[in-house]
């Protein structure tokens, strides 16, 4: 982005020597998750290493010695003309998952700060934070990591100037209009806001990875008594239900 | 089975290798050694696959007992290393027999180096790979009491050495522009490359913090933007606008900015500079980047045949720790005959 000047979407720029990034927003929309999710299935050419999304950006790694960055360009470009990407189609097969939740107390310690910078009370934080059904937008900082969204503009917090030096695995911590749920201990620039019981990666299974882009998630606030509880009785989950999505 | 078993070891060790490509989409990075350059010099002195798994050992090694007769090699960081007490030459590749007594101590220069058995350690592969990613809660640093099981070793030579490239005090460290780049004022990326860096105390194989006197190094409305992917390399600015050189176990996406990507051919000498040592950044364009990455790559490939027979007796080599042998240097040794110049 130039100085004060606006990119045209969607934007094909380069990262860093081996990659190419297709972006289809500079903010979290619907469509432009839509697009990213239906242009990285279809995005298949010599020289590709591998694909991945984040929320509204396709990124292609690939050999340059063995396809030119003018030749991956010319090809993500004839790609994005075939159709109208924003109007894409969900994928198939997602999910819906109903997880207990822990807001504040001392398993999630920033429900105050975040509630404080919203203009809300704890108590109607709760209810805001606990009655939202967000999608699994990408998986990307962690193995099976979810960003999910979108939370309303009064959650369109800013990031921490400082890190919180560790949350734990579960943690479910918010910015920006998302919620981020974390796989393993970590430091994050997020507010701790809830904690759950969900592993989201389980190397020991054949399937590791509990979530998938597309799926749909609430958040239901539960006592700490229960849901200490709950995560004994089931350490891979913490008492979250899930349901198939009919598409 | 030939391997080590484990008796003694300090905190930052694990089993690596080139790690687990194609899982970005899942949120797994690719992971894998700390110090590639290494495995492939580890892997030229054993004539062996790059992609073997070695043990990664930062800043200090460990006590190892050999439960078979067996080939190594030790590269990466120079540390000392004895053999029932008696010194063994870094960059090269020894014979162990079994029950000999492997004492790997504190580098004398950078931070990680590489325990290489002849075919490999062969611990079990998980996603396709026997790397821990610390990061992403796949395996976990190497402990006392482990073992580390060598994989069939077809081959036979050692006594072979190495000139290995100086990777281990910090130095110039070359970055192309990435799509955030013009996120940061010109100015800032000006200052950015006349800056003088040393490593910081947070370093892990994540990334590595940088640390400078003066104003950190900030983007327009860096905090509200939006995650995206990482790729290894990348200088990301922290909220407060410091830097972190982010390294092949860094996580997949991110939200603070990133103002450039340091070439993979450079990010040993990241990974691989010790605590206050000096770095700096020398802007490069994509195309002097494709081509410096080629020429590595070429380096790469060319390592096996710059291995070569160590002369001297390394136990009778108390000094050779403290050699930079050079790149091709080792060969002026060669035995002419060996290669039929006689006749």
């Amino acid at each position: 982005m130039g100085k004060g000047g606006q990119l045209e979407f969607p934007v094909i720029r380069t990262v860093g020597l081996q990659g190419m990034l297709v972006t289809f927003a500079d903010a979290l929309s619907e469509p432009s998750n839509r697009a990213t999710l239906a242009f990285q299935a279809d995005v298949a050419m010599d020289g590709v290493v591998e694909t991945s999304t984040s929320l509204a950006s396709v990124f292609v790694r690939f050999d340059p010695g063995s396809v030119s960055h003018d030749q991956v360009r010319a090809q993500l470009q004839t790609l994005l003309a075939a159709r109208d990407w924003y109007s894409a189609a969900l994928p198939e097969g997602r999910r819906f998952w109903r997880v207990p939740t822990v807001y504040g107390t001392d398993l999630a310690p920033q429900l105050a700060e975040a509630a404080d910078a919203a203009g809300m009370s704890e108590a109607q934080a709760i209810d805001s934070l606990g009655s939202a059904r967000v999608r699994v937008l990408t998986i990307g900082f962690a193995a099976s990591q979810p960003y999910l969204g979108t939370l309303g503009e009064e959650w369109d917090l800013p990031r921490q100037t400082a890190l919180t030096p560790m949350v734990p695995s579960g943690a479910l911590v918010q910015a920006i209009r998302q919620f981020v749920l974390f796989t393993a201990p970590a430091p994050t620039g997020w507010r701790h806001v809830g904690q759950t019981g969900m592993r989201l990666f389980r190397p020991e299974r054949e399937d590791p990875f509990a979530l998938r882009a597309g799926d749909e998630m609430i958040f239901e606030p539960v006592a700490r008594e229960a849901f200490l509880r709950l995560r004994e009785r089931d350490p891979d989950s913490g008492g979250a239900i899930m349901t198939e999505i009919a598409s | 089975m030939s391997g080590f078993r484990v008796l003694q070891v300090g905190p930052v060790v694990s089993v690596q290798d080139m790690g687990r490509p194609g899982l970005l989409e899942r949120g797994i990075s690719q992971g894998g050694a700390a110090d590639v350059l290494a495995l492939a010099e580890g892997a030229a002195l054993l004539r062996q696959d790059a992609g073997l798994a070695a043990l990664e050992m930062g800043g200090l090694g460990g006590t190892f007992e050999a439960t078979g007769a067996m080939r190594i090699a030790l590269t990466g960081a120079p540390m000392l290393a004895t053999l029932d007490g008696a010194a063994l030459a870094w960059n090269a590749s020894h014979l162990v027999a079994a029950g000999q007594k492997l004492v790997i101590g504190a580098a004398r220069r950078g931070v990680y180096g590489y325990l290489h058995l002849g075919g490999g350690i062969e611990t079990d592969r998980v996603l396709g790979s026997r790397a821990a990613h610390l990061m992403g809660g796949i395996g976990r640093a190497t402990q006392a009491g482990d073992v580390l099981p060598a994989g069939p070793d077809t081959g036979h030579e050692t006594g072979l050495g190495i000139g290995a490239e100086d990777r281990f005090s910090g130095g110039a460290l070359r970055i192309v522009e990435s799509f955030q780049t013009s996120l940061f004022p010109a100015d800032v990326r000006e200052r950015f490359g006349a800056t003088a860096f040393t490593r910081g105390g947070r370093a892990n194989r994540m990334g590595v913090e940088m640390v400078s006197d003066g104003a950190g190094f900030s983007a327009a409305g860096q905090l509200n933007i939006l995650s995206e992917v990482i790729a290894p390399g990348d200088v990301q600015m922290t909220g407060d606008g410091k830097p972190f050189v982010l390294l092949r176990e860094c996580q997949t996406t991110g939200g603070y900015p990133r103002i450039g990507t340091v070439l993979p051919c450079d990010l040993a000498r990241v990974a691989q500079a010790g605590n206050g040592a000096a770095l700096r950044f020398d802007w490069v364009s994509l195309q002097e980047g494709l081509e410096i990455q080629a020429r590595y790559e070429a380096h790469v490939k060319s390592l096996p045949s710059r291995c070569a027979s160590l002369v001297r007796d390394p136990a009778d080599m108390a000094d050779l720790l403290s050699y930079q042998l050079i790149s091709g240097a080792v060969s002026a040794g060669a035995d002419p005959f060996d290669i039929g110049e006689n006749t």
